[in-house]
């Protein structure tokens, strides 16, 4: 065991040291020169990134906002458009119905009217033609009279049964 | 989070390497049949390759750095001693052959450690005892290279994060980008909690330097190869650090549940020798899981490559050639894991040091 032992500080006690001096060395310049420096790159750069990627995030979100607001704006105009063509249909068919309705009462009009002419014209003729009648009747009456005078009880008698039979509407 | 599947994992390796030498018995033996006809013709005194001095010479520290052949390059000697400070090249002691006369003392190479020897050339304990070695070795200057590698990277990628602020990652910035956001978004944001900015020097620091050193030591030659991470005080000196940091940081609820946990009374003189033990054996685990890894890794390769030498043939080179390659590239998936395995661990620790309520 003293024999293992033996010399093991003389022979690597400054190997030990080296190593050490070595690693101490090695981390205060590479702390300094080039883990600082690499590590707050790589920071920097991925805060950079992250915040272009938010930017981007929120550039598409403004677009997807403004979209939505121009198809809005389209929904509003398509809207008002189809409510001022059904108004104005509206308003046709009013127009339509109104002007059928005119015509309509006029055309009643019109026809009531010549049904009075026409009926006003058949009284007319009805007299006319009544009066014929009873000028032709007076005329048969006459011609009766005149030759049945003889016989005038049964002339009489004769002249009211026809008189009976004709009707006169 | 339980990771310990993976140290089980090793076990199936070595069955396979163990698999391999039983189906290569038949080509040992007829090599040492071979052996025995050409062994006398052969230089008697060449002596008989051992694999496990060669492969432990190989992945310990060592004062010499071997590049190839007969060459290695001679490293820098520094000595503390009683009497003053030494510094001299590595080459004075001709790999350990010769004595080199320092000012104050004369030093000798044995087994890579540094002993004083008298004029007789015999080891002087007592002297020896009051010597620190202090020297460059190879595992220090491959802790330099890393380390250095790490600085042009990181320094260049920090560069580029200046220049192009703001704009998506290029190059080497888009390579080193994802891992440091694995190490914030996967090991140290879920672990520790909302507290984690404070932590990631460390973690950073922790898991890049121990994943490029496990990288360097799986590559073979020069500026590699070096075993810095299967090193035991290596991984010692990084579980030191987290000890330290975890435990200074660490906040009442954490040393409440140590020293008041919600056991009867009675229980306490069982229950906070237990806590305290905890918190020494988790960066304890920490420090033997990452060398007995980076380790093992190393034995595997050097195993396999041993064979070649152990059959002394060279039909064998293609087989063994062909496992390493598949260890090689185990061995980089491990690299990758071990260092998140040992920063991840690092960050539950700190998170359990540092979480506010109490369950």
């Amino acid at each position: 065991m003293e024999q293992l032992f033996e010399g093991l500080l003389n022979d690597h006690l400054g190997f030990v040291v080296w190593a050490a001096v070595a690693f101490i060395i090695l981390l205060i310049l590479l702390a300094k020169f080039a883990w600082k420096p690499i590590m707050s790159a790589i920071s920097d750069r991925e805060r950079s990134i992250e915040d272009a990627l938010l930017k981007a995030e929120a550039a598409k979100e403004e677009m997807a906002r403004l979209t939505n607001e121009n198809e809005q704006l389209l929904k509003e105009a398509r809207a008002e458009r189809d409510l001022i063509l059904r108004e104005a249909k509206i308003l046709k068919d009013q127009i339509v119905a109104e002007a059928k309705n005119v015509a309509n009462i006029e055309g009643n009009k019109m026809i009531e009217n010549a049904k009075l002419e026409i009926n006003s014209l058949k009284a007319i003729a009805m007299a006319d033609v009544k009066n014929q009648v009873a000028t032709l009747s007076i005329e048969i009456a006459e011609k009766v009279l005149r030759r049945e005078f003889d016989n005038k009880n049964a002339q009489d008698e004769l002249v009211a049964d026809l008189l009976k039979e004709v009707k006169i509407k | 989070m339980d990771f310990r599947h993976i140290l089980n994992s090793k076990k199936l390796f070595l069955s396979l390497i163990l698999g391999v030498f039983f189906t290569l018995t038949t080509c040992k033996t007829f090599a040492i049949q071979h052996e025995e006809h050409t062994a006398e013709a052969k230089n008697a005194e060449q002596e008989a390759f051992n694999p496990t001095t060669a492969i432990l010479e190989h992945i310990a520290d060592s004062h010499y750095w071997h590049l190839w052949g007969e060459t290695s390059l001679p490293l820098p000697i520094i000595l503390f001693t009683d009497k003053g400070t030494e510094f001299f090249s590595g080459a004075g002691f001709h790999h350990g052959h010769e004595a080199y006369q320092g000012k104050y003392y004369t030093y000798k190479l044995i087994d890579d450690k540094i002993r004083v020897v008298n004029a007789e050339g015999e080891v002087d304990k007592e002297a020896s005892s009051h010597i620190y070695d202090f020297s460059i070795t190879k595992n220090v200057l491959a802790m330099w290279i890393a380390g250095t590698l790490l600085f042009i990277i990181f320094f260049s990628v920090a560069a580029s994060y200046k220049k192009r602020v703001g704009k998506a990652p290029k190059g080497l910035q888009s390579i080193i980008e994802p891992v440091i956001m694995f190490v914030r978004d996967e090991i140290a944001r879920p672990n520790i909690g909302y507290r984690y900015e404070r932590y990631m020097p460390v973690l950073l620091t922790i898991f890049f330097f121990i994943w490029i050193n496990n990288l360097l030591g799986l590559v073979p030659i020069f500026p590699g190869g070096a075993n810095v991470t299967g090193n035991i005080l290596f991984t010692f000196v990084f579980s030191f650090i987290v000890l330290l940091v975890v435990n200074f940081s660490a906040n009442k609820y954490y040393w409440k549940h140590i020293f008041m946990p919600p056991v009867p009374v009675w229980l306490y003189p069982i229950m906070i020798p237990v806590e305290l033990i905890g918190v020494i054996s988790r960066p304890f685990a920490l420090m033997i899981r990452l060398y007995a890894n980076i380790s093992a890794g190393h034995i595997i390769v050097l195993s396999l490559i041993s064979l070649i030498f152990i059959f002394k043939t060279l039909w064998i080179a293609p087989v063994s050639i062909l496992f390493v390659l598949f260890m090689d590239v185990l061995e980089l998936l491990v690299a990758f894991l071990q260092a998140f395995i040992f920063t991840m661990l690092t960050a539950l620790f700190i998170g359990t040091a540092v979480e506010e309520h109490h369950h």
